[in-house]
């Protein structure tokens, strides 16, 4: 029973590899790239012939941004339900898989009624294993059959990024402030010590509600999600909609006044008190050292 | 201008999530309730649309009687009208909440002609499935972009942004459309007394529509081990710098 995968570049689709081989071999890759510029409608048009063609058991890609816009496409167009960001399967009848719901604060179980599921894998959750590697498939053809309404949606343009500064995505250190902050001004404690490390400057959902700081400055689920050797937080209660974005983070320091706040108990290090007395001493404390 | 909003009622979280005992549900007691982040802009969006188009703006959910508590707040914000499909509390899956709302979409269009936007949140803040708007776009026969951090329409079009890797992604399609949006497309706005007072007394449509058997079918929920972090206290108030900056140290950031 043949697969076809989604493969785009990075290890989400390798990992992904690692879920599709438990439902057979061979494996068939069709590439993001197939269609330069990116055209949503036109990949899921080119995966539902190809799936069609090779008989496939399942569809699989990573839960990417545009590995889950693709597939949802897919889903619609081939009236198949479709499992987003799972991180297991078992491909007996019914198929059953483990998926993330709240950004990954919950796990869903669930059963996948379908003549051909269409599975994607959330980034970072699977190990990438060796195993068969899928062949090509020959999208020549399909890219040259394609309805010119699959070509309606495209990528046009492309804008670069507004912003200066260090990028949350990127930065090794990142210093965070929440609702503790209290105002808008009072971030300048926390740009201060960010300066000083060459970190980046992040904030929760309270301070981008309130119009503190930019949405871009924003980590959790419906932010940024940050991978840093340190994220420091000031003042943040740990609410699992920020909890969501700082799965990747390698150490979490607290700075907290209230020593049960969520993120208190579920960082590796912690100093409990007013952050615009311990913050300034940090920046203080470098400096001497310096 | 025609603007169609869809959101979805969700538990406001907080820290730490409880199932209920059967483990197929959040235990929402003690919880409040809001629509999802993505949909709130949605929301906003629609209002500065028709703010500066005139027009009708609706907003549109599929969940238990105190949705209405959802759609009232978007009212609030001064979207024109509801249409709640009502449901007896129990999980929809995607591919059968899309289904519902095209159908009502397509009640309202037959009476009020097509709507040039219909918003969607990116994904939802619970289930997460990624698909409704996508399946609603295609049952339509309607241009579909998704993950938009900003909207512009252009006469008979809609140039939209979407942001990757590096920047943004610019697609232009023509309207009718179907938009998802994300989280810092717009500031939404607070509600004002007068708002929230107009919003009582605007129209809520409700229609029952019958649940199909889910082909994504939960079966239960589990909240995942914890990430296995001691917290280790390295002391309180300003005389804990010293030892924040051998930690800083020690992980090789300074």
């Amino acid at each position: 029973m043949s697969v076809l995968v989604l493969m785009e570049p990075g290890d989400p689709s390798r990992q992904t590899l690692t879920l599709a081989r438990k439902f057979g071999e061979p494996l068939h890759a069709v590439h993001m790239d197939a269609v330069d510029p990116f055209a949503p409608d036109a990949l899921a048009a080119i995966l539902q012939t190809a799936a069609e063609e090779l008989q496939a058991s399942a569809v699989f890609a990573a839960g990417t941004e545009r590995g889950n816009e693709v597939m949802a496409r897919l889903a619609g167009r081939s009236s198949l339900p479709f499992a987003a960001n799972c991180i297991a399967v078992n491909p007996i009848d019914p198929v059953t898989v483990t998926r993330l719901r709240w950004g990954g604060s919950l796990l869903e179980e669930a059963l996948l009624h379908s003549p051909r599921p269409l599975i994607t894998v959330a980034p970072h959750t699977v190990p990438i294993e060796a195993g068969p590697e899928p062949t090509d498939v020959d999208v020549k053809p399909l890219v040259a059959g394609l309805d010119q309404r699959d070509l309606m949606v495209r990528v046009s343009d492309h804008v670069a990024p507004s912003h200066g500064g260090v990028s949350l995505t990127t930065a090794k250190v990142i210093v965070s402030g929440g609702r503790g902050v209290g105002s808008k001004e009072g971030f300048a404690i926390i740009e201060e010590l960010a300066g000083l490390l060459g970190a980046a400057v992040g904030c929760s959902r309270a301070v981008t509600s309130a119009g503190w700081r930019p949405h871009s400055d924003q980590v959790g689920q419906t932010g940024t999600k940050v991978a840093p050797e340190v994220y420091i937080a000031c003042g943040i209660s740990g609410a699992t909609q920020h909890m969501a974005g700082l799965k990747g983070a390698k150490r979490i320091l607290a700075i907290n006044s209230d020593p049960q706040a969520p993120l208190m108990l579920n960082a590796d290090y912690t100093v409990a008190g007013d952050l615009k007395e311990i913050v300034p001493a940090i920046s203080a404390e470098i400096r001497k050292q310096k | 201008m025609r603007v169609l909003v869809a959101i979805k009622r969700v538990p406001i979280t907080g820290g730490r999530i409880v199932l209920t005992e059967d483990a197929r549900a959040i235990d929402t007691r003690h919880l409040g309730f809001t629509m999802s982040p993505h949909e709130e802009c949605g929301v906003e969006e629609a209002v500065r649309l028709i703010e500066a188009n005139k027009g009708d703006s609706v907003v549109i959910t599929l969940g238990p009687p105190e949705a209405v508590e959802q759609l009232r707040d978007a009212m609030a914000l001064g979207i024109d009208r509801a249409i709640h499909l009502q449901t007896d509390g129990q999980e929809w899956d995607g591919e059968s909440t899309a289904a519902a709302l095209v159908e009502a979409i397509r009640a309202d269009e037959a009476v009020a002609g097509p709507f040039d936007i219909i918003f969607f949140g990116n994904e939802s803040a619970d289930s997460g499935g990624f698909q409704v708007g996508a399946r609603v776009a295609h049952a339509l026969g309607r241009p579909l972009v998704t993950g938009l951090k900003r909207v512009t329409p252009e006469g008979g079009s809609v140039r939209c942004e979407q942001e990757v890797e590096g920047g943004r992604d610019v697609y232009v399609v023509p309207l009718p459309a179907v938009l998802t949006v994300k989280e810092g497309l717009n500031l939404p706005r607070y509600p004002s007394v007068p708002g929230k007072m107009r919003a009582r007394t605007k129209p809520v449509a409700v229609i029952t529509p019958l649940r199909p058997a889910p082909r994504l079918e939960l079966v239960s929920l589990a909240v995942p081990a914890g990430q296995g972090r001691r917290a280790e206290s390295l002391g309180s108030g300003a005389a804990a710098a010293p030892a924040v900056v051998e930690v800083l140290r020690k992980a090789g950031v300074l």
